[in-house]
């Protein structure tokens, strides 16, 4: 354990004397304040003493709140904490306070600590006293929603049916008039004839309708206290103990006449269970509700509730804040409405109606977005039950609000989560998913940081045959859409006449009316009308000013990692003819990316780690593609420009043209290979590097080399031109420093790659196995070959040798065949 | 559900390595998700040690934010202003908010949404779990911030915050009890309000 500082015992020491006093004033709660700071403000724990720990307790319970507050807080960092049982004794009138419950549920440690704070907790709501004082129960619900979080199984069957039971009363049947009317004291002279307030809407006139969070009053009754705090958690009490009913057809077929039947009945004057006043309505089947277990009566009311929330989410409410609420309301009655429907399908006939009507009623207003997701969600699950066509949903969420919203991140990260939960009933039934694709990447390339992971989800599911090469194309654009999304804002922004301000020019070519369709073509909403422009290369010159702003350097940083996901898609989805196309897709983007100085030399990086792994996966992709290989590989600008891709370029090509992997392969193609290769080769160690270009790397000149040796012994011909340039290299380099190589030691390296080479090459046979060795040897099976497992075999002959060696320990180790290995 | 409220820097601090943060209040709703899930790691740690990884996992959120609203600072390019004390609508107006995903064991056990307001040179954090209804936890937290900043004058030096912690505990006890989001309406919010001023 810790040594405790000097000062806090100090501390502890003069709160014990504090303590020890009757009256608690400022210095106590200073006291415990600067207790509580030192004992958190270290992540390693300070054992208080368990005295100060007893003397602590009664604080719990103390009338002056913020030494509750403080006690709580203190012994919640108290380890360990044994008090439990006494605060259970200490509370004298079966009340747990909110503090003191908070500290019991920090410190539970089991399910039973849980179910004991829960049973204690209930006890006291069912035995309260009908005066009380206000909020002494209302942490009640919220603490058995943490522990349905944690634990749903601490609450007994009884505890959810009084619960449900509960719930049902303060949700449906809260008191409609206004609290504190006549508790004005001991006065009712003149005062006896008040009649109480009704409550009211929040555009200001009388509710005529049960109460609900957006009623109003000038005081609340505790009933309605509770209201707000049931609905707040309806729909998590709803999710964890409705469970979806798995029921047969005649179950949903009764289910449906039943609630059908009772639809046509229920009315406001359903009365509670607990208020014994009489049915206003009288009608056989209104007192049917009653019949309906506790379960389903909950279900029953939280319905009605639902619906009265998006009626009156209608009316116009004379304050912001109640505005928002009103949102919140939407998006939280249309979910529970969604929960309610998934667990009883009976009930969509009944809610769609209104769901529809709300959509009619938000589609064409931007403000409500975030209100309309759960609304799609609704249709995504119940669209096809009700037989409901949900295009224009689907149009509206994936077409208008990306393009329009793409800089909400609130937005963003709700879109997407729903994307990513229903990603799979999303492909099947909306197919503006994969349509859309670049309108749902704009929010990547606004705000990439924040939205990466869900795309790093999302992005697998977007590679399909028909849109791969289009995906490839805009992904490596996507910081070019960075910058034209930050364009199109400011330029509805800033006055056309408006010549203040840097990047003029780049607003100017935005607003030109000839170079408007190249950036149209980056803002499209859908796919499918074409790969890519032909005149990239002036959209990359246009925008190369926006090389430097932040948001475009945060989205290119972000390219290699979803290219990297996209080739590991693709390669499970495309056949061969389309991953050559992506093969030259690599070729030409290689040179056509937006000037941003890192970003050329990461998707450079990544193209040739990912060339590298198709062509080894597909070997005759070589051969396929081998003509704009060639053309690639024969251009000596390639060299200095795009050193790593040529590299590889030239890796695959002296690896896989050979008629061991594609049966075309001829003699001739080899030969106008080599004599590619050995152009460049010759050129680049002839002469210093162009002005601007650094010398060539060595691993570029040495992979050159093991190419031309690779392919010299496939065709044995060739030989006699590899050995005579590498003995010339020999001789150029012996002079010392050479125009082409800085370091001599990698001249030396080179020089001493090309002699082994070339002794090799004097024995063709040899070379020829050595150089293109059989795949058997390249990818080495290990366990699962019992001809090469060697470790395995060396392992079993140790253990025998030992079991031989202690059973005999006479005679020597008999000689084994595999000994003289 | 809220898991927790939290609030740290997000300027840099001469005491701490950059890209660090200090947490300056912090508040974990409910018991120690560790000993409710099912897995090895609810036998292998005491006391002590739960405590321990709580509070990284706190610092892992903090650091977290902390990069997140750099970024976004950097990227909407707009110079840094400070508000100062007297200015607290104009600084909740001008607050940068956002959201941050923390995905399943990065670091809690379950998903969890981080939503932030960034104000000067703090930053307020709720941890929501990620089904939770986004536009009222948006609503709880900005009322929760305007409280810190009219009512507990934080738009100062960060350090008040941390003599303040049972006043920010008492405003969570009314407006985010336990953890629990509330739809209160303006009527409701006024009541509580009045409740909080006498308790001052």
């Amino acid at each position: 354990m810790y040594s405790h500082g000097s000062e806090s015992l100090i501390k502890q020491a003069r709160l014990i004397k504090l303590l020890q006093g009757k009256e608690y004033g400022h210095e106590t709660v200073d006291s415990l304040q600067r207790l509580h700071l030192i004992l958190s403000a270290t992540k390693y724990t300070r054992t208080l003493p368990l005295e100060l720990q007893k003397r602590l307790l009664p604080l719990l319970f103390s009338p002056v709140e913020q030494l509750q507050v403080l006690s709580s807080a203190v012994l919640r960092e108290a380890l360990p904490f044994t008090g439990q049982a006494d605060i259970y004794k200490q509370d004298s009138n079966g009340q747990l306070n909110s503090h003191a419950a908070a500290l019991l549920l920090s410190q539970a440690e089991s399910r039973d600590d849980l179910s004991a704070l829960c049973a204690q907790l209930l006890r006291s709501l069912e035995n309260r006293p009908s005066e009380g004082p206000n909020y002494s129960f209302t942490h009640t619900l919220p603490i058995v929603n943490i522990i349905l979080t944690h634990s749903p199984e601490s609450l007994t069957e009884d505890n959810i049916t009084l619960l449900s039971k509960k719930l049902v009363d303060w949700l449906r049947y809260a008191s409609t008039t206004q609290g504190g009317g006549a508790s004005s004291g001991g006065f009712f002279t003149g005062s006896r004839s008040r009649q109480p307030l009704p409550i009211a809407e929040l555009d200001g006139t009388v509710s005529g309708d049960f109460f609900t969070v957006l009623c109003v009053g000038q005081v609340f009754t505790e009933d309605q206290w509770m209201n707000v705090y049931s609905f707040s958690m309806l729909r998590h009490w709803l999710l964890t103990f409705h469970s979806v009913s798995g029921g047969t057809i005649t179950d949903a077929a009764n289910k449906l006449q039943l609630s059908l039947s009772l639809s046509h009945s229920f009315s406001n004057d359903d009365r509670s269970e607990i208020d014994g006043s009489v049915v206003s309505m009288v009608s056989a089947t209104s007192s049917s509700s009653r019949l309906l277990p506790p379960k389903e009566r909950l279900r029953e009311k939280a319905f009605q509730y639902c619906q009265r929330l998006i009626e009156q989410s209608d009316r116009k409410a004379q304050k912001r804040t109640d505005m928002d609420l009103q949102k919140a309301c939407l998006v939280e009655a249309v979910s529970i409405l969604d929960c309610v429907c998934v667990e009883d399908a009976s009930f969509v006939y009944r809610v769609f109606p209104c769901i529809k009507a709300l959509f009619g009623r938000l589609s064409s207003d931007l403000t409500f977005t975030r209100v309309l997701l759960p609304v799609a969600q609704f249709y995504l699950n119940h669209g096809e039950m009700a037989a409901v066509d949900c295009d224009y949903v689907w149009n509206l969420v994936l077409g208008r609000y990306p393009a329009e919203l793409f800089n909400d991140p609130f937005l963003a990260h709700e879109l997407l989560r729903f994307l990513r939960l229903n990603l799979e009933n999303v492909q099947l039934q909306v197919p503006q998913y994969t349509r859309n694709f670049p309108n749902i990447l704009k929010f990547l390339a606004w705000d990439s940081p924040a939205v990466v992971d869900d795309f790093v989800d999302l992005l697998p599911s977007m590679v399909t045959p028909a849109s791969a090469l289009e995906l490839l194309h805009t992904l490596l654009d996507l910081p070019c859409l960075s910058a034209t999304l930050l364009l199109q804002l400011r330029s509805m922004f800033l006055p056309i006449s408006d010549s203040g301000g840097r990047n003029l020019a780049l607003m100017d070519a935005f607003r030109n009316p000839s170079y408007r369709g190249l950036f149209l073509f980056l803002l499209r909403s859908e796919a499918g009308s074409g790969d890519t422009i032909d005149r990239l290369s002036t959209l990359l010159e246009l925008l190369s000013e926006a090389a430097d702003w932040p948001r475009v350097v945060q989205c290119a940083q972000i390219v290699p990692i979803l290219l990297h996901i996209f080739f590991n898609t693709v390669v499970k989805v495309a056949d061969k003819k389309l991953l050559g196309q992506v093969i030259l897709v690599l070729l030409e983007r290689s040179s056509l990316l937006l000037n941003i100085p890192k970003y050329i030399t990461e998707i450079h990086r990544v193209f040739s780690l990912q060339l590298t792994s198709l062509c080894k996966l597909h070997p005759s992709l070589v051969m396929d593609q081998s003509h704009e290989l060639l053309e690639f590989a024969g251009a000596t600008s390639n060299v200095y420009s795009k050193q790593e891709i040529y590299t590889h370029v030239v890796l695959v090509l002296g690896e896989y043209l050979s008629v061991s992997y594609d049966a075309r392969c001829s003699v001739k193609l080899i030969t106008s290979c080599f004599e590619t290769l050995e152009a460049v080769l010759f050129e680049i160690t002839s002469s210093a590097p162009p002005p601007g270009a650094s010398c060539p790397a060595p691993r570029v000149i040495t992979t050159l080399i093991s190419a031309l040796a690779k392919l010299a012994s496939r065709s044995h011909d060739l030989i006699p031109r590899v050995s005579l340039f590498l003995s010339k290299l020999r001789k150029v380099s012996s002079g010392g420093s050479v125009s082409w190589c800085e370091d001599e030691e990698d001249l030396a390296s080179i020089v001493t790659l090309g002699e082994e080479l070339c002794a090799l090459l004097k024995t063709p046979g040899v070379a020829q196995s050595v150089l293109n060795p059989p795949p058997h040897v390249t990818t080495p099976q290990w366990h699962q070959d019992a001809n090469v497992a060697m470790p395995l075999q060396l392992r079993a002959l140790t253990t025998l040798m030992q079991g031989h060696t202690s059973r005999s320990q006479q005679t020597p180790t008999s000689p084994s065949p595999y000994t003289s290995m | 559900m809220v898991v927790a409220f939290l609030i740290h820097t997000v300027c840099p601090i001469g005491a701490l390595a950059p890209g660090e943060s200090r947490v300056l209040y912090s508040r974990v709703f409910g018991p120690d998700e560790t000993l409710f899930q099912d897995g090895s790691l609810r036998r292998q740690l005491n006391a002590e040690e739960r405590r321990l990884l709580s509070a990284e996992k706190i610092a892992i959120v903090a650091r977290q934010v902390q990069s997140a609203v750099g970024l976004r600072r950097e990227a909407s390019g707009r110079p840094p202003t400070e508000a100062l004390p007297g200015e607290e609508a104009l600084a909740l107006q001008e607050a940068e908010s956002g959201v941050l995903r923390l995905c399943r064991g990065d670091p809690y056990w379950r998903e969890l949404s981080a939503m932030w307001f960034a104000v000067n040179s703090l930053a307020f954090v709720m941890l929501c779990e990620h089904h939770e209804n986004p536009l009222l936890a948006e609503g709880t937290l900005r009322s929760l911030v305007r409280h810190c900043l009219e009512h507990l004058h934080m738009l100062g030096q960060g350090s008040e915050v941390l003599l303040k912690s049972s006043r920010v505990d008492i405003l969570l006890s009314r407006l985010l009890p336990h953890g629990q989001l509330l739809f209160l309406n303006h009527r409701f919010a006024q009541s509580l309000e009045k409740d909080l001023a006498t308790l001052k």
